[in-house]
């Protein structure tokens, strides 16, 4: 009855019994199962999500009515011993060394984008782009140990010169005044700089290539430098896309654990420069979780999780809101 | 594919599930039957694992420690997860009772700083009590300080930042480091107390020992705590104190067996003893001791198997022991621990 009417829109639910009247084959029974599993995996995916947000809220009961919401967001002290505890410090530093991340990783990886798209020579390009993506690749425990091996003594041989140069900046000389120590807040934020340029980069570049060649070749034509042709013709056509990439990245350094504890100098003290020790909720979690002696402390390191899986969400959701803003846009234009 | 075959291959497959998950289980149990489970504090690991390597050799018990640290191994033995839990910081008998624990120690070692100054080898710098607790309250923050100078009149003190390193998981060296800062500064005990984690003032974290080691080689002009078998293995400069009969000592075996013989095992309830200052003239100030945990309603054989390991390594283990700089325990102190198994647990070896 369905198939006799080609306009008809072709229903998954009506598929079986439209082929019962075909004989029957091993091919049906295998589509009904694939069909559940399918459905079944899209279900167990969500559920799983709903599940970790409930148990992680349910552990955390027991902080949250000793410390209430507002109290413990804005309280930075961290004492075991008087079992007072607030996330302030966790939550500044996690947002802190994501931002100094974004800052470095969103121009390289555009200017590496544009290198392999607009610039570089055809034998060079398949080199560099794979050798971005291997730094994808590298396990986030390796960046911490280079970071502490290797980056950190050589930073500690730059950071006198950030002191004495950008520190007497009146006004933001706050942000770089600390003894050289090589590990800290910028040290954590570079290294997860370099950790999520990959993902930028990488996504930038795909975009970048679907560009339709004729409106870039008019750019040129019309005597648009490379320059020009990239952030006037270019970054506009992708825009919803290059955010996403970056959202993507955002949210990668907002989680990192292992690279971020080596090398953040784990203090759980807040503090203006950005060149002392600091902690992130991540690595404050790593580090103090499998030692919590109390109920107490284990359940507030549980609702410091919360708080993070809540910025988290809150990330995610302003980055739909802008790239929805931005599509609204792309469209009128063509 | 006919119902009789989708019923037969439906069958193998539960057939085929329901054998392997047998013979995993009957492989773990069989694994478990021989071995014995502990956890907890890092310091500690070196003896266990020396002790469990000869045990196993000459009994094929295996004892199966897992160093997560002294706060771990309390949060453990208290799930019952293990056999035994091993901490740095002894619970107190309070506790103990409100848990259904009891404790008994296992050796004495001790912990020293250890610092990276240019052209200041080990065992050049001398450091007092009260001047450890204001470099880690952040009062004193450069190393050509008067207060250091005082203590260090021919040495030349470079005019750089102290960078105060600690540890940033929970431990039991944290605990005695910090009773021993407690016991040295009022405003220590005040404003940060001790236990195994503390709101440290100042200073960067290091994961374990071995990330407070780390640190200390790599910045240059900073200050840590370690445990005195890492400054051996790893060569580190460690610093002089000065103990409580003001002389100035070097931290030695003898001088924590000194810190223990000052202490009187036998009277202290679950023994339940605090090492660092104790008096002596040789007495090491940071001197700790290393307690094991067990669960009062835990099965006699479990128990049983515990303590005759730990027996084991206190009447055959103590070259071993000395070997690595534990000191171990007198004899009217194991003793002393029989005793304690018997009264608490109504039996004993």
């Amino acid at each position: 009855m369905n198939g006799s009417d080609p306009a008809a829109r072709i229903d998954i639910q009506s598929a079986p019994a439209e082929r019962k009247a075909a004989p029957r084959t091993r091919r049906l029974a295998g589509d009904f199962l694939f069909h559940k599993a399918a459905v079944f995996a899209a279900f167990l995916a969500a559920a799983a999500l709903f599940a970790t947000v409930a148990a992680i809220a349910y552990d955390s009961r027991q902080a949250i009515e000793t410390f209430g919401v507002w109290r413990f967001l804005k309280s930075s002290e961290w004492n075991p011993v008087t079992q007072t505890f607030g996330a302030l410090s966790f939550i500044v530093g996690t947002l802190v060394s994501s931002a100094i991340a974004m800052i470095l990783a969103v121009p390289l990886s555009f200017g590496t984008a544009v290198f392999i798209t607009e610039i570089a020579p055809f034998w060079i390009k398949k080199p560099i782009a794979g050798a971005i993506e291997l730094l994808a690749g590298i396990p986030s425990i390796v960046y911490g140990l280079w970071g502490l091996l290797v980056f950190a003594p050589v930073f500690a041989q730059i950071e006198p010169w950030v002191n004495q140069y950008l520190g007497a900046i009146p006004g933001i000389g706050l942000l770089f005044q600390g003894p050289p120590m090589g590990i800290g807040m910028l040290t954590a934020g570079i290294i997860l700089a370099i950790m999520i340029l990959p993902y930028i980069s990488s996504i930038m570049r795909d975009v970048f290539l679907i560009v339709p060649s004729s409106l870039r070749e008019s750019a040129y034509a019309m005597g648009c430098t490379t320059w020009e042709v990239a952030w006037h013709i270019t970054l506009p056509y992708t825009r919803s896309a290059v955010v996403g990439g970056m959202f993507l990245g955002l949210g990668r350094a907002l989680g990192e654990t292992m690279a971020v504890t080596f090398v953040i100098g784990n203090s759980n003290t807040l503090s203006a420069s950005l060149l002392m020790p600091s902690a992130t909720i991540p690595s404050v979690l790593a580090n103090e979780f499998t030692e919590a002696t109390t109920k107490l402390y284990v359940s507030s390191l549980i609702y410091l999780g919360l708080v993070l899986i809540a910025v988290t969400l809150v990330v995610r959701f302003l980055a739909v809101l802008l790239i929805r803003h931005l599509q609204r846009g792309e469209g009128a234009s063509t | 594919m006919n119902r009789m075959s989708k019923g037969r291959t439906r069958r193998l497959l539960w057939g085929a599930g329901f054998t392997l998950t047998l013979v995993f289980v009957c492989a773990v149990t069989a694994f478990a039957a021989n071995s014995i489970t502990g956890a907890g504090s890092t310091w500690v690991y070196p003896l266990v694992a020396k002790w469990s390597s000869a045990y196993e050799a000459k009994t094929g018990i295996q004892v199966n420690y897992q160093s997560i640290g002294s706060g771990g191994g309390i949060a453990q033995i208290k799930a019952g997860t293990v056999a035994f839990g091993a901490s740095d910081m002894p619970l107190t008998p309070d506790a103990l009772k409100a848990a259904g624990l009891i404790q008994f120690p296992t050796a004495v070692a001790g912990e020293d700083l250890i610092y990276h100054l240019p052209g200041i080898g080990p065992e050049k710098l001398i450091l007092s009590g009260p001047v450890v607790a204001d470099i880690y309250l952040g009062k004193i923050k450069m190393w050509n300080d008067p207060a250091i100078r005082k203590l260090n009149p021919g040495l030349n003190l470079p005019n750089m930042y102290i960078t105060v390193v600690h540890r940033s998981d929970g431990s039991g060296t944290t605990f005695t480091f910090c009773d021993y800062l407690s016991k040295m500064s009022p405003e220590w005990k005040e404003k940060v107390g001790e236990s195994t984690s503390v709101a440290w003032p100042t200073g960067v974290g290091g994961k374990g020992n071995e990330g407070v080691a780390a640190f200390v080689q790599r910045i240059t002009g900073s200050i840590g705590y370690v445990e005195y078998a890492y400054i051996l293995e790893n060569h580190l400069s460690d610093a002089r104190l000065i103990n409580r009969d003001g002389k100035i000592v070097s931290p030695t075996l003898q001088g924590f067996q000194d810190a223990s013989a000052h202490v009187d095992w036998a009277t202290a309830q679950d023994f339940y003893v605090i090492l660092p200052d104790q008096p002596g003239s040789d007495t090491w100030p940071i001197s700790g001791c290393t307690w094991q945990i067990l669960r009062k309603n835990a099965s006699k054989e479990s128990n049983e198997e515990v303590m005759k390991f730990f027996l084991w390594g206190f009447q055959h283990g103590q070259d071993m022991a000395r070997s690595i700089s534990f000191g171990p325990l007198p004899p009217s102190t194991v003793q002393a621990i029989r005793a304690y198994w018997k009264s608490e647990l109504g039996y004993s070896l």
